[in-house]
């Protein structure tokens, strides 16, 4: 079915009788060319781009409970291609360009909203690191813009200026960065790959491999065993905890994330900002919620949900550089999981097991990199080769020193 | 305006009589008013606009949980917007508007969506809005945003004050209603320790609002009774208007206490508000409970409200929204509210009951096994239409309607670190249960304990379990204590819109159309419709939700489960959150020791990290920033000039083992450092990539003094204490920083050992023999005063570090000052150290960037095969040993005019720019008053054999592209000479 | 969180500075270790959904590095212990 205004103009003089459910509810087969363990945004837009781009007939997604139920629905939406490092940003602006065609290719309203982000520069070193980094995009075919103080005021008015503790002396700008309504992303990767064959099947928790001469044949489940040529796991956040399943360890430890979100306001931010010398970044959704975070609570967790003490930091820093926004009120605070890797940057690789894949490591960046992600899956999962964009997410690349670290924090994964 | 629906009695101050304004409209009410009990006194039940349909609202509710009547407070920067009318209390003077309304509450053209309802169905804007496909953001996007959102900002910074502060307690009880109360004073009596919190302004909780009898007093007057005893007990702190807000980890409780917004201006000192962060051994929850509605068509204009609410009104406010009221209940409960408000001579039209074997009443009539099928009344109740029992219809005017379909317990709290609560059948509604936060028992109505008696029962038995006490209980009051059954009723089928969540427009065909589509779990229909996603959360709305998608998909509704309770208990302004920390005091400000003088001087100052320091010291004449900068570099390379570095790192190391120790965290040698002696110190991470550089000065056999760059001063300290601690936990070595306790200067420049000479006490030996380059040594100045002396140059003159404890560290500055005037001496601030470091060279901070090597840094070599250290075995990985890596070089301009920048990249001189042909990157960059043109420091790839190249530098993000050479980065001296003088 | 400090008594955790799982602590012998020891050792974490032994560094304190054993799925702490335990008084 397809999804227009016509149709939502018909179903409404018809009683919204004809609407189907946006997916099926199917029961697991016995066997799929391919299973892909976790149905968050990446799992997915990997099945999506899997039977879409790469052609493959039969394959699965399976998810421990509701699809969308993981970092993709409690994430702050922005979306952006700022990245210094060649091993990264070639791979983010290819997830920015499928972002700005996903309505098209998904018939699925995500309202991918290029507002804009603004990195806020506070000292000339930052303004020199924010240079290599707008120099590195532009090189790299994104968009970077460096804007002088005064075009800050202009542009951002309300932030403060005359009693900052930390002045605003710039700002980076990426224009085709902007917000993307996260919820849906999940669910138009998921009526589109349903669509095109691909098994979705819901409250299905993995609980084994079955790993034989070292080939990976299936995945043991709560719904019995469902055999496959290969297995990828996308299932960021609890990476560790699966793949130990399989006898590995990971270069990723779990951190939690706090996400915050406003009552409703009438619209006062034009993007996404991002305070630079405080723990804080912020944007405003359609329905008027501002929506921000900072830092990770900073402890291995597993509890999607965090601390006082970082709600507080969060908090200042938003009345540090925007001080309009004190009698806003909070109203909803989450936690999410974050599989922060040992250099910041994430894993789209083989596994030593043959026919087992894994993608993850996405630190809190996962959302943005989704169709990318997806899509660098789905074509190392078909090929068994990576993807031209995503050839440095290597598992090894700690073992040889190619890390990709772009804050420059080293092997301490609560840093980047 | 006469307050035409007041009625007798109520808990108000009547001879305090406040004027206030509600969308520029003048009105009276009476001190212990909120806004919304004024305004219905007032005869006014229109108070806002819902989100999507701007249906014209009235409030819900009488308590936090209001969808409805929210407003913008106050004015100009005061301005609050989405605040509950059934909180906000009266003031003389509150003005108020309405919002999400335009041009007025009554006549809001928006309204429109409302006969386009069908179309807007939920989650219709996922399927349209994507043809052609850029009207999104040009078009529909503005639209939708414009439309959205509920109250306005002021975009003034929030003028008022706000703090935090911590508190603990034995026993934190939350919630001062009949349970809360009695914990309190079952707990208050033993003289633990005890916390009673409660977020409403007068403590009691529904006994306020209820005619209900403890002990032969009136509820209210033995609720008034207890707090007075309470607040003779030295032990029981009360804290009224606080809402504790979350359970986080370890018997932390967030809290707020709101100090004056119940008054027309802050006092002079207060804040607005406080967030208490409340450490509670033990913690009763007294939530209570709260009321949900039952779904009908059109049950959501203005005068249909919550049964409870209607009854608080009318006893505790003596407001009725109407003199003509209709009851609609499911349970025995609501039937109090149509004797109460009899009582207070309100007319009731009907009570109209679901169950065939409803109680009957004399006083008025009770329509049993009925229900209301419509209303009518465009800004407010006028008709409800019933199906009776035996099928006819009714129609029954009112304009008042009071709903009530049994109560929620409010487990909210209990859920903060995601514990799920039970079903429990008897009360068809949700419990506490499953895991709790540690140290919480759940008491009253909270607990599902809904009678009076149950109430103080329950908080004295809880309050006695949380503190362990034995022995006999206290008597509990007297009060009614019958057994409360609710049999669910969640909805009357209709066929039009019945409303669940009211702010957001969310109706019983909503969630059928989302199960219909598939977004079956709690979570999808959360998300597809918006359900409880509104100011208030759902907390009047969720069960009817769940309830509903329970029966569509034949579960009970246990199984369908609910979302996820997640702090904040009630939205909590944000300025409250961050306290004080706003501002200049956002961050601390650490000053320097010559700070004072050199404010005096009138330096620029700049922040480095926590850190003021001078940046340049401008002279009279000078108008631009690089004429004084220039100045002190030329001044400070021609005879002397002198600079705070404070801020440096310092780490005292002791012990026997120090050497040894040292010998680990650096990448070179340092066992075999003499006594008196410093050395350059490059620390390496695990990893292999360089963390940090300093210098290690060996001042006796067992203490060195370590130097870290500003930037990582805390980092290498925790580094440092890693290694020592849990590496090598048997050495005799212990560690300290002394960045404060010392106050440390750089004296560079030809005439810096003739300056120190003067201050320097004549029996330490400061020449080129006594004290050459690297020599370190515990000195006296001034005639006594102890001192450090390090002969190590950052500018690569011949240069001193001269440490001195920080108290004398402005006289030191201003001695050297007299001292030096003989030779012109100078003072320099960081523009010029940076210049002057890059003419030497040196790396700093931007070339220390966490991803190069020793390798890149040029100083390969110095990482020691000969011992083991931190970072040396990873460093050896291929990936960080390439032959053509990234080496640090330096970049003249090949015409002197051009400007290099740091952070351009390097490209050779022909063929592409792009990301592929990338050569490397620019550091720092800098002019060089010395060389007369811009120079920079680079990483090049191979760059230490590119040497004389001509490259091109390119900064296209600042519209950049010039010629560069390839030079050494030591521009300045490179032999080392000035430095040995 | 509230640490409790074997020498200072319950301590607020925003007083201290996290460092990483424990197993930091046992650095690889660099005389006999192989690449594959460094690797795991700078690189591979157990990073368990429960009981997880931890480093916490006292920074706003005494600057003692605690062993803290800490459920990283409900955040409860049942040990606390010294990273260098005190020698004995000589």
């Amino acid at each position: 079915m397809r999804y227009s205004g016509f149709k939502v103009i018909k179903e409404a003089l018809t009683g919204h009788k004809g609407w189907k459910p946006a997916w099926r509810d199917p029961e697991p087969q016995a066997h799929y060319d391919i299973v892909i363990i976790g149905g968050g945004g990446h799992g997915l837009a990997t099945a999506h781009y899997l039977a879409s781009v790469y052609g493959q007939q039969r394959v699965a997604v399976i998810e421990k409970g509701w699809i969308g139920g993981g970092n993709v629905g409690r994430n702050t939406t922005i979306i952006r291609s700022n990245y210094l490092l060649d091993g990264n940003e070639p791979f983010y602006e290819f997830s920015l360009k499928l972002w700005e065609g996903l309505e098209q290719d998904l018939n699925y309203n995500a309202m991918v909203s290029q507002r804009g982000i603004m990195n806020l520069i506070h000292s000339d070193a930052q303004r020199d690191a924010f240079i290599r980094r707008g120099n590195a995009m532009i090189l790299n075919g994104a968009d970077a813009e460096l804007l002088s103080e005064a075009q800050i005021r202009q542009e951002y008015p309300f932030l403060n200026f005359d009693d900052a503790r930390f002045p605003i002396k710039g700002g980076l700008a990426q224009r085709r960065g902007g917000t993307v309504r996260h919820d849906a992303v999940a669910w138009g990767y998921a009526r589109a790959a349903d669509s095109r064959g691909v098994d979705i099947i819901q409250n299905c928790e993995v609980t084994g491999f079955r790993i034989e001469n070292g080939k990976c044949l299936g995945v043991e489940t709560s719904k019995g065993f469902i055999g496959a040529g290969r297995v990828g796991c996308a299932v960021a956040g609890n990476s560790n905890r699966l793949m130990a399943k399989a006898g590995m360890r990971l270069p990723i430890e779990s951190h939690v994330l706090q996400a915050f979100v406003s009552e409703g306001l009438k619209p006062v931010l034009p993007g996404v900002i991002t305070f630079g010398a405080g723990h804080f970044y912020v944007s405003q959704s359609d329905k008027g919620g501002l929506v921000f975070g900072g830092d990770i609570d900073g402890y291995n967790s597993y509890a999607q949900r965090g601390n006082l003490p970082v709600v507080e930091d969060v908090c200042e820093g938003g009345m540090a550089i925007m001080p309009m926004i004190g009698r806003a009120r909070l109203l909803r605070m989450w936690g999410g999981i974050m599989d922060m890797s040992m250099d910041g940057s994430p894993i789209i690789d083989r596994t030593h097991i043959a026919g087992l894949y894994f993608n993850g490591g996405w630190c809190y960046g996962g959302f943005k990199a989704t169709p990318a992600s997806g899509y660098a899956f789905a074509h190392l999962l078909a090929r068994d080769e990576p993807h031209e964009t995503a050839t440095a997410y290597r598992f090894d690349r700690f073992r040889t020193g190619h890390m990709i670290d772009e804050k420059g924090m080293g092997n301490q994964p609560n840093l980047h | 305006m006469t307050q035409k629906n007041r009625l007798a009695g109520g808990q108000l101050d009547r001879d305090t009589t406040l004027s206030f304004t509600f969308d520029g409209k003048n009105y009276s009410g009476h001190l212990g008013d909120t806004l919304a009990s004024a305004l219905l006194a007032n005869n006014v039940r229109l108070m806002g606009r819902s989100f999507k349909y701007h249906r014209p609202r009235g409030p819900l509710t009488a308590g936090s949980e209001e969808p409805n009547a929210i407003v913008e407070l106050r004015s100009g920067a005061r301005q609050e917007p989405n605040t509950r009318a059934t909180t906000a209390e009266l003031f003389d003077g509150l003005s108020a508007k309405s919002q999400n309304r335009w041009p007025s509450l009554a006549f809001d053209a928006m309204a429109i969506n409302d006969r386009f309802s069908n179309f807007l169905t939920a989650g219709f804007y996922y399927k349209t809005f994507m043809w052609p496909a850029a009207f999104w953001e040009k078009l529909y996007e503005p639209i939708i945003r414009k439309a959205a959102g509920l109250g306005s900002l002021s975009m003034q910074a929030d003028p008022d004050e706000y703090d935090k502060g911590f508190r603990h307690c034995d026993l934190l009880i939350i919630g001062a209603g009949p349970a809360g109360l009695n914990a309190a004073l079952t707990a208050g009596r033993t003289g633990a320790h005890v916390i009673l919190a409660d977020e409403d302004f007068r403590m009691g909780g529904r006994l306020n609002a209820e005619t209900l009898a403890i002990s032969d007093m009136a509820g209210a007057d033995w609720a008034a009774q207890t707090v007075a005893e309470l607040a003779s007990l030295p032990n029981v702190r009360l804290m009224a208007r606080t809402t504790v807000i979350g359970a986080f980890d370890h018997g932390i409780y967030g809290a707020v206490e709101r100090i004056s917004d119940h008054l027309a201006k802050a006092p002079r000192g207060k804040p607005r508000q406080i967030l208490w962060r409340i450490y509670a051994k033990q913690t009763l929850l007294c939530a209570g409970a709260t009321e949900r509605p039952i779904a009908f068509d059109n049950n959501d204009r203005p005068g249909i409200m919550l049964a409870a609410s209607l009854r608080a009104y009318a006893n505790r406010w003596a407001a009725t929204p109407a003199q003509r009221v209709a009851i609609f209940t499911n349970n025995d409960d609501g039937h109090r509210t149509a004797q109460d408000l009899h009582a207070k001579g309100v007319k009731i039209a009907g009570v109209i009951d679901t169950r065939p074997d409803a109680p009957r009443a004399l006083d008025y009539e009770v329509l049993q096994g009925a229900h209301v099928t419509d209303t009518k009344g465009r800004l407010g109740l006028t008709f409800v239409e019933v199906a009776c029992a035996d099928g006819s219809t009714r129609t029954i005017e009112c304009g008042a309607l009071g709903v009530s379909g049994g109560w929620n317990p409010n487990v909210h709290l209990t859920c903060h670190q995601r514990g799920r609560p039970t079903w429990d059948d008897d009360l068809a509604a949700f419990v506490p249960g499953g895991t709790l936060p540690p140290g919480m028992v759940v008491a009253g109505a909270a607990q599902g304990i809904f009678s009076t008696h149950g109430a103080l029962k329950s908080g004295a038995d809880a309050a006695r379990k949380a503190l362990g006490l034995k022995g006999r209980a206290p008597a509990v009051p007297d009060a009614k204590d019958s057994p409360v059954i609710q049999t669910p009723f969640w909805y009357v089928e209709g066929c039009s819109r019945a409303w669940l969540d009211q702010q957001n427009d969310v109706t019983v065909k909503d969630v059928k159309l989302s199960h219909q589509e598939g977004f079956r779990s709690v979570e999808h229909l959360k998300r597809y419709t918006t359900l409880g996603m509104a100011t208030d959360q759902g907390k009047t709305s969720n069960m009817g939700g769940l309830a509903i998608m329970a029966e569509l998909a034949g579960k009970p509704i246990p199984e369908v489960g609910t979302t996820i309770f997640r702090p904040p208990y009630t939205p909590t302004a944000i300025g409250t959150l961050a306290g004080r920390m706003r501002g200049k005091e956002f961050h601390p400000t650490r000053l320097t020791p010559s700070h004072y003088w050199a404010e005096e001087r009138g330096a620029v100052f700049v922040e480095v990290g926590n850190w003021l320091r001078a940046q340049w010291f401008p002279l009279p004449g000078e108008t631009h920033w690089r004429q004084s900068v220039d100045r002190e570099v030329t001044a400070t390379r021609a005879s002397v000039g002198v600079c705070d570095c404070t801020t440096l790192g310092k780490i005292d190391v002791q012990g026997t083992d120090a050497a040894t120790f040292l010998n680990k965290v650096y990448c070179n040698g340092f066992a075999k450092l003499a006594v008196g002696k410093t050395r350059y110190g490059l620390m390496l991470r695990e990893d292999g990539v360089a963390m940090d550089d300093g210098t290690a000065a060996r001042l006796a056999e067992d203490q060195f003094v370590v130097t870290t760059t500003t930037a990582n001063a805390a980092k290498v300290y925790q580094h440092m204490e890693f290694v020592r601690q849990c590496l090598m936990p048997d050495a005799d070595v212990q560690l300290i920083s002394t960045t404060e306790a010392w106050a440390q200067y750089a004296v560079a420049g030809p005439n810096s050992r003739r300056l120190l000479q003067r201050i320097v006490d004549p029996d330490h030996d400061i020449s080129n023999e006594g004290f050459p380059f690297m020599a370190c040594g515990n000195i006296t100045v001034c005639g006594g005063l102890r001192a450090r002396l390090f002969r190590i140059s950052f500018s690569g003159e011949l240069a001193f570090e001269i440490a001195v404890p920080a108290r004398y560290g402005d006289a030191l500055m201003r001695k050297l000052m007299a001292e030096g005037e003989e030779y012109d001496v100078t003072p320099y601030g960081t523009e010029a150290l940076g210049v002057m470091r890059i003419e030497k060279g040196h790396a700093a901070g931007n070339e220390l960037n966490g991803t190069t090597t020793a390798l890149n840094l040029g100083m390969g070599r110095m990482v020691s095969k000969a011992k083991d250290s931190i970072g040396s075995k990873l460093s050896e990985r291929p990936g960080l040993n390439e032959a053509k890596a990234l080496m640090q070089i330096g970049l003249r301009p090949v015409r002197a005019d051009d400007k290099v920048t740091a952070g351009g990249h390097l490209m050779n001189a022909t063929g592409p720019v792009d990301a592929a042909h990338d050569q490397g990157y620019v550091t720092s960059a800098a002019f060089s008053p010395t060389l007369g043109c811009m120079i920079g420091l680079g990483f090049l790839k191979d760059g230490g054999n590119r040497t004389g190249e001509t490259l091109r530098l390119v900064s296209p993000v600042t519209d950049l592209t010039v010629e560069v050479e390839v030079v050494s980065a030591h521009f300045v001296d490179p032999e080392g000479e000035r430095v040995r003088a | 969180m509230i640490i409790n400090h074997p020498l200072l008594g319950p301590r607020d955790s925003a007083e201290f500075v996290y460092l990483g799982a424990a197993e930091l602590m046992n650095r690889p012998d660099p005389e006999t270790a192989s690449a594959e020891d460094w690797h795991g050792y700078a690189y591979l974490r157990d990073n368990p959904a429960g009981v997880h032994r931890e480093l916490w560094f006292h920074e706003g304190g005494d600057r003692s590095i605690l062993i803290v054993t800490r459920d990283t799925t409900t955040h409860e702490i049942s040990a606390v212990e010294l990273a260098r335990k005190p020698r004995a008084q000589t």
